[in-house]
């Protein structure tokens, strides 16, 4: 094989890149170029195109226009399967190898060697043997790869990739369900495919590993990519900027919104200390007053909703910490508990979390208020009726009656028919989760309107949102949470899209210096 | 609706009221199938129009309609359930035990009942027990339901030392060869069963939460319904459908076969909830369209068998039917 590398032009280019999905554009004019033996990585708000970004560059997606060059040669995938086979390798977040297959199986899937036809295991070990050493491993290739943990199975793909001659490896999020003592075993591991003149495509969201590994930084926004440049010399603060397409400068001291500041006499309804456990919460704290809106930022990945998810008892029980409503300490196991507590959860996914598509308006939006409205089992309907008419009317649900299928609905009316669900069962506090993404603007600016309103009324609302605007705009409150911690509070006369992006972008001891305090 | 129509009145009513009428015939497709069946065989099957045919037919058809509603729930709730044929040969063999014994000679009435009661709990507990591992240990219906597929006949062979029981019991056996205003009686189960679980479908709150659960399980569950009690629930009813079908074929024997019984049926239940229109994504739970589907199964196999082709043939003839009804779904959902 070919293994002269030539420094002066790029491995791979993709240049001038359209894609769309029915009709709602993830890509426009995307261009990425990258070296031999370069680490780049892409960075960008959710939504922003990465992942499409990297499937229409391993043939999981054809572009709709644009092209593709890989060693100067005009390439055209038509799976994963085949760039991989080309020399463009995917290491995806959850490791799509086969964990019930051995090791050596899964690094000679697809090229096994024959002899007399047969697969030569012999060989096969050897060979899958000799590639780990590379990376400083040395394991059972007979065990199925599952009984290894997500580090190992992530370095077995990328022996695996070596294995294929990958000249462009990609990682999407590496480094999300790793220690920090695994994480160092990738890094040597991607410095050492560098080093042998491999180029690195690497997606992740944690900001502060692009400085220890990575060498330049594409950044992209609505589905463009807006700039490239060396990391060398590039702050924190500058990333967070482009990523939200604003200049370093505009995040002046700008508190463009006095908030009332926190009353004492409020009392308490929420009170979270030190929750850990989710798999990736370790020291979440804070308190939420009756009647506001406390607003949780962080990136992509922080733990915001794993927090939602665990006081309203979904996926995993608490497993350290308190949780504590109205000062008792609860411990809900089913989201039932909770919803009989008055909690009610919105949660980020609609389409996986929130809808039963075959089902009404109607349907949807009485699902959790249904015991109360019945005795012995049956629906007083008449009562179900009203309760959607009013709901409907007054959030202005757009549909052609309340019998419409509600996967018929816009988003916007979807989330609003959710948001209805949740209303009707009466809650104290109201947990919502990305109230207002893949929605238009339009029902965007109702909804944000109609949570305020909420609180006005009393409603004690707790809002996750990657919109920093919205934040600023709804909230009273923040508090940043950053790597499953809670790591700053910003309360509402400093709050600022400056003041969160600072408190993001920061560690917690210089966000303490910007003024903001814990 | 008013809004879109004062746009442009007559397109867009023309429009929706064509659309209407499309969804109309869609969801009637089956019961437009089986009038056509039922033409067919007025034109060509000697003796259709007799009441004698009548008879044959509702006859045969109410234990698969009966197992076919069961069906239906358990498919609305996004499983299946492999295990109803079994059950069925596991309640009919359960009752005759139960009605020939030394008891039963000394009370016939609490007997009688006593039989017919502890055959269709046994196989409502079965069908617990097949809930109970899909929504406790999460493993996939087909497979937890293959348990009792299997294991089910077993226990039936068992009880009887895989002997066929016959009996004389003239009450037991009006169950299955008695008729009530001139209507055999099954069939009147049959409708009573139908009519109420389609009742209790659309007014309780057990109907609208079990569609939720196989709509999207996940999204129910977080807003507070149930899943794991739904599941058992369906799993539970459906077991004791097959069951009451199961005593019904018994009753028509005037024996109890624990090798024969309900032989198949799961296939013909399934057929039937399906032509009836059952979603397979979950989600949507066609009462009235499973016994549609129901007697239309029925009617294919009759008319071929009454117009002299093979029994053989007529598998295949439903095999054809279901890929249609497959077919037809796909189409609806894609639209």
């Amino acid at each position: 094989m070919n293994t002269v590398i030539n420094d002066t032009q790029p491995i791979l280019q993709m240049r001038g890149i359209n894609k769309t999905f029915s009709g709602v554009s993830a890509l426009s004019a995307a261009n990425i170029s990258i070296m031999p033996g370069e680490v780049h990585a892409i960075i960008g708000q959710n939504g922003a195109g990465k992942s499409t970004l990297i499937k229409v560059l391993n043939g999981a997606h054809k572009q709709d226009s644009g092209e593709i060059l890989f060693q100067s040669e005009q390439v055209d995938y038509q799976s994963p399967h085949e760039a991989q086979m080309a020399g463009i390798s995917t290491i995806f977040q959850e490791v799509n190898l086969i964990g019930y297959r051995s090791v050596t199986e899964n690094i000679c899937l697809g090229y096994e060697p024959t002899r007399f036809g047969f697969v030569d295991w012999k060989k096969a070990q050897a060979h899958s043997e000799a590639m780990l050493a590379r990376f400083g491993l040395t394991l059972d290739v007979n065990k199925p790869l599952q009984d290894y943990n997500i580090a190992i199975q992530q370095l077995v793909a990328i022996a695996r990739a070596v294995a294929l001659d990958a000249k462009v490896v990609i990682m999407d999020e590496p480094t999300s369900s790793l220690d920090d003592k695994e994480k160092e075993v990738l890094f040597r591991v991607i410095r050492e495919l560098r080093d042998t003149g491999v180029a690195i495509i690497y997606v992740s969201h944690h900001l502060d590993e692009l400085f220890q590994i990575c060498d330049s930084v594409t950044v992209m926004r609505d589905g463009r990519t807006v700039e490239r440049r060396d990391i060398k010399g590039m702050t924190k603060l500058q990333m967070v900027a482009a990523m939200l397409g604003r200049n370093e400068a505009d995040f002046s001291d700008e508190t463009n919104r006095s908030k009332t500041p926190l009353n004492s006499s409020q009392n308490v309804l929420l009170e979270v200390e030190h929750l850990a456990g989710a798999g990736i919460l370790s020291d979440v704290s804070f308190k939420l007053h009756r009647g506001e809106i406390l607003g949780l930022a962080g990136l992509l990945g922080a733990g915001r909703s794993e927090i939602a998810r665990a006081i309203f008892g979904l996926d995993q029980a608490v497993k350290q910490g308190k949780v504590k409503i109205a000062g008792k300490e609860v411990n809900y196991p089913q989201p039932i508990h909770a919803i009989n507590n008055k909690i009610g959860f919105c949660s980020e996914d609609r389409k996986e979390d929130g809808i039963i598509p075959q089902l009404s308006v109607r349907e949807n939006l009485t699902l959790a208020l249904l015991p109360k409205i019945s005795k012995n089992g049956f629906i007083n309907e008449q009562r179900e009726r009203e309760i959607v008419e009013q709901f409907m009317q007054s959030l202005g649900i757009k549909a052609s009656s309340m019998e419409q299928p509600i996967s018929q609905l816009s988003g916007g009316n979807q989330q609003k028919v959710l948001l209805a669900r949740w209303l009707a069962t009466d809650p104290s506090i109201l947990m919502l989760d990305e109230p207002t993404r893949g929605i238009d603007v339009g029902a965007k600016a109702e909804i944000q309107n109609l949570i305020k309103s909420l609180a006005k009324k009393g409603m004690t609302v707790l809002m996750i949102s990657s919109e920093f605007e919205e934040l600023v705009d709804g909230a009273d409150r923040v508090v940043v949470i950053q790597e499953g911690k809670s790591t700053c509070e910003i309360p509402g006369e400093l709050l600022s899209e400056n003041s969160i992006v600072q408190a993001v972008a920061h560690d917690s001891a210089s966000a303490k210096q910007t003024g903001v305090s814990i | 609706m008013n809004n879109v129509a004062s746009n442009t009145p007559t397109q867009t009513t023309a429009l929706l009221k064509s659309d209407l009428l499309f969804n109309k015939l869609k969801q009637q497709g089956s019961l437009l199938a089986l009038i056509f069946l039922v033409a067919i065989n007025i034109i060509f099957t000697p003796h259709f129009l007799e009441i004698q045919t009548l008879y044959v037919n509702l006859t045969q058809v109410a234990t698969v309609a009966i197992v076919a509603i069961g069906m239906t729930l358990v498919i609305a709730s996004g499983g299946i359930d492999l295990s109803v044929g079994a059950l069925m040969a596991l309640a009919g063999t359960i009752a005759p035990l139960i009605f020939l014994s030394e008891f039963a000679a000394q009370s016939p009435i609490l007997g009688l009942s006593l039989a017919i009661f502890v055959a269709i709990f046994a196989a409502s507990i079965c069908g617990l027990f097949n809930g109970f591992l899909i929504s406790r240990y999460n493993i996939q219906p087909i497979i937890a339901t293959l348990i009792l597929f299997i294991s089910g006949r077993g226990i039936a062979q068992v009880l009887t030392n895989g002997e066929l029981q016959t009996f004389d019991h003239p009450a037991f056996e009006f169950i299955g060869t008695g008729r009530l205003f001139g209507v055999p009686f099954q069939a009147i189960i049959t409708i009573v069963i139908a009519l109420s679980i389609a009742w209790v479908l659309r007014r309780s709150i057990y109907g609208r939460f079990l569609l939720a659960v196989g709509g999207n399980e996940q999204a129910a569950k977080l807003a507070g319904v149930p899943t794991a009690k739904i599941k058992m629930i369906t799993y539970m009813l459906c077991g004791a459908l097959a069951g009451v079908a199961g005593i019904i074929t018994t009753a028509i024997n005037s024996a109890s076969d624990a090798n024969q019984t309900g032989q198949l049926m799961e296939l013909d239940a399934i057929a039937a909830a399906i032509v009836g229109g059952v979603l397979l994504t979950g989600g949507k739970a066609p009462i009235i369209g499973a016994l549609i589907g129901a007697c239309i199964i029925q009617l294919v196999g009759y008319t071929l068998l009454a117009n002299g082709v093979h029994d053989a043939v007529a598998m295949i003839a439903k095999a054809i039917i279901i890929i249609a009804a497959v077919y037809i779904q796909q189409v609806k959902g894609a639209k």
